[in-house]
């Protein structure tokens, strides 16, 4: 992560222009400070697919990648990604592709309500791009943060490790119906 | 929940940081990873005027060895502790709490220094730091001075720091040859505050000890040393009876309050518990290092 190299504006308001790159694609707006990030992504952007679960910091539901790195996204304030790049659930799926993990939670049937789902995704993307070969303890430990109040955690478990081996055995992912 | 309104400020060196702290005075407030603050002004325990972010700052992510010493900048998340092999190798104490710090996406952002700073009697990382005989480094428009950690903690969310200061690194001393530590937490679960942690650092010389540090979380208003263990230890041989008296002496420093995590009792027994255990542990990894 490297937030010091990107370029910030320097005018102090309470309101500002932000311009990130979300999924992608660059987007701008003038915002008030105090506007959280999730709520920029959800109300500004549109972009519903990330979750206000607890609003306390505590569950994960909102979680998105900065700079690459999960961060809660209730937990910081839009202006800090300023120049910054974020990707949310919406960004996961790349040309019409789902990614695998994404594929993982279908096939081993990793949700119920679906609440936590894009939290834990994004969670265990990072978690596969650093170790793409996670041991059982090691993706409880990694999604030890992001709280799922249906389903027990074991077919998210075997949705990562779906996830792990369908990225080993370098099988393109399947096409969105 | 929203915040009350503010001026948002990202300065690019900590100069302008600190000319923006002096001109904000105590209405001005620093922001690091966000982990504590954000949550309280979202909550409206706090509504600074001006939020200064420490982020765009270029240098205060260091997290490096210097003659033997440990620099912990005021940008070092908990996750770059959690991850480091130095800290693993020579600052154990340090290396064995980094994973056991709220949850692994709050540790992607909160910063050990802003940890320290906010001063939370439940606070992991103060206890370590008491047991390691930190040092913090603060700079404000008067220059820079060092506190140490035991003089940082004035009470419950409340340190030694200036409104005009802001905190650039803390410093671990060189712990020496043969020297290990562990911190032991007890948490309901991922995510919780400790019910009861403690830390606990040991220097050997010759089989006997030449420095014990220990320091204990969620018994008392501020994270506190137990200094009649630490003396007792100090030049002892460490063996059964000199661990079980220190234990013992550590209980005794706990001054802990029954609440939803446990009775007053269940957690002076477990900060004997756990010094026991935590000089056991820090004994045998001194004596292979
Ligand atoms: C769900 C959850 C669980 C948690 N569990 C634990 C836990 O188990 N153990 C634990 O120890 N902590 C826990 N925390 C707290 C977490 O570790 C915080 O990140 C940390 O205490 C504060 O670090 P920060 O960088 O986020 O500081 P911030 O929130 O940015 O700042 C905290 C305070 O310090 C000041 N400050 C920060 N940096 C500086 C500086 N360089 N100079 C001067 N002032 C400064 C700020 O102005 C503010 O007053 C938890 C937090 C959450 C949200
Ligand atoms: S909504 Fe952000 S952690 Fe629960
Ligand atoms: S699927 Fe319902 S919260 Fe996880």
């Amino acid at each position: 992560m490297n937030e010091q190299a990107r370029p910030v504006s320097d005018e102090p308001q309470m309101r500002r222009r932000v311009e990130m790159v979300v999924n992608g694609r660059p987007r701008s707006a003038e915002i008030e400070t105090r506007l959280l990030l999730v709520h920029f992504l959800r109300e500004t952007l549109g972009l519903t697919g990330t979750h206000v679960g607890c609003d306390t910091t505590s569950c994960g539901a909102c979680t998105v990648r900065l700079q690459g790195t999960p961060i809660k996204s209730c937990t910081m304030f839009a202006v800090q990604a300023d120049g910054l790049e974020v990707t949310t659930v919406e960004g996961l799926a790349q040309g019409g592709k789902l990614h695998p993990v994404q594929e993982g939670f279908k096939e081993e049937h990793g949700l119920q309500c679906g609440f936590c789902t894009p939290g834990m995704m994004l969670v265990s993307a990072a978690l596969l791009e650093e170790n793409p070969n996670p041991t059982e303890a090691e993706i409880r430990f990694a999604i030890s943060g992001n709280i799922c109040r249906c389903t027990g955690y074991q077919n998210i478990v075997k949705a990562v490790q779906w996830a792990a081996q369908k990225t080993q055995s370098g099988q393109a992912a399947t096409t969105v119906a | 929940m929203y915040p009350a309104k503010f001026e948002y400020f990202a300065p690019r060196t900590l100069a302008e940081a600190l000319s923006l702290l002096e001109k904000y005075g105590d209405e001005g407030k620093v922001l690091a990873g966000g982990q504590s603050l954000i949550p309280l002004m979202k909550l409206r325990f706090a509504a600074p005027r001006a939020l200064i972010d420490l982020n765009r700052i270029e240098g205060l992510d260091q997290l490096v060895e210097e003659a033997g010493a440990l620099r912990i900048g005021a940008l070092v998340r908990t996750k770059a502790c959690e991850l480091s092999q130095l800290l693993h190798d020579r600052f154990r104490a340090l290396g064995d709490a980094a994973p056991q710090i709220s949850d692994p996406i709050v540790r992607n952002r909160g910063t050990v220094v802003g940890s320290l700073v906010h001063a939370d009697p439940q606070g992991d990382w103060g206890s370590v730091m008491l047991a390691v005989g930190a040092r913090v480094e603060a700079r404000g428009s008067g220059g820079t001075r060092t506190v140490t950690i035991e003089q940082f903690f004035q009470g419950p969310f409340a340190s030694a720091l200036q409104p005009d200061e802001i905190v650039t690194s803390v410093v671990v001393p060189d712990p020496g040859p043969r020297a290990s530590g562990t911190y032991l937490k007890l948490e309901r679960k991922v995510g919780d505050f400790a019910t009861v942690g403690v830390a606990v650092h040991l220097s050997l010389d010759n089989g006997r000890v030449r420095r014990a540090g220990i320091a204990l979380t969620a018994v008392a208003p501020t994270n506190v040393k137990a200094t009649k263990a630490e003396e007792a230890l100090a030049g002892a041989e460490l063996n059964d009876s000199s661990i079980r008296n220190a234990a013992e002496l550590a209980a005794q420093a706990a001054e802990p309050r029954s609440d939803l995590r446990g009775s007053a009792d269940y957690k002076r027994h477990i900060v004997q518990v756990f010094t026991e255990r935590g000089l056991r542990t820090a004994a045998e990894a001194a004596r292979a290092a």
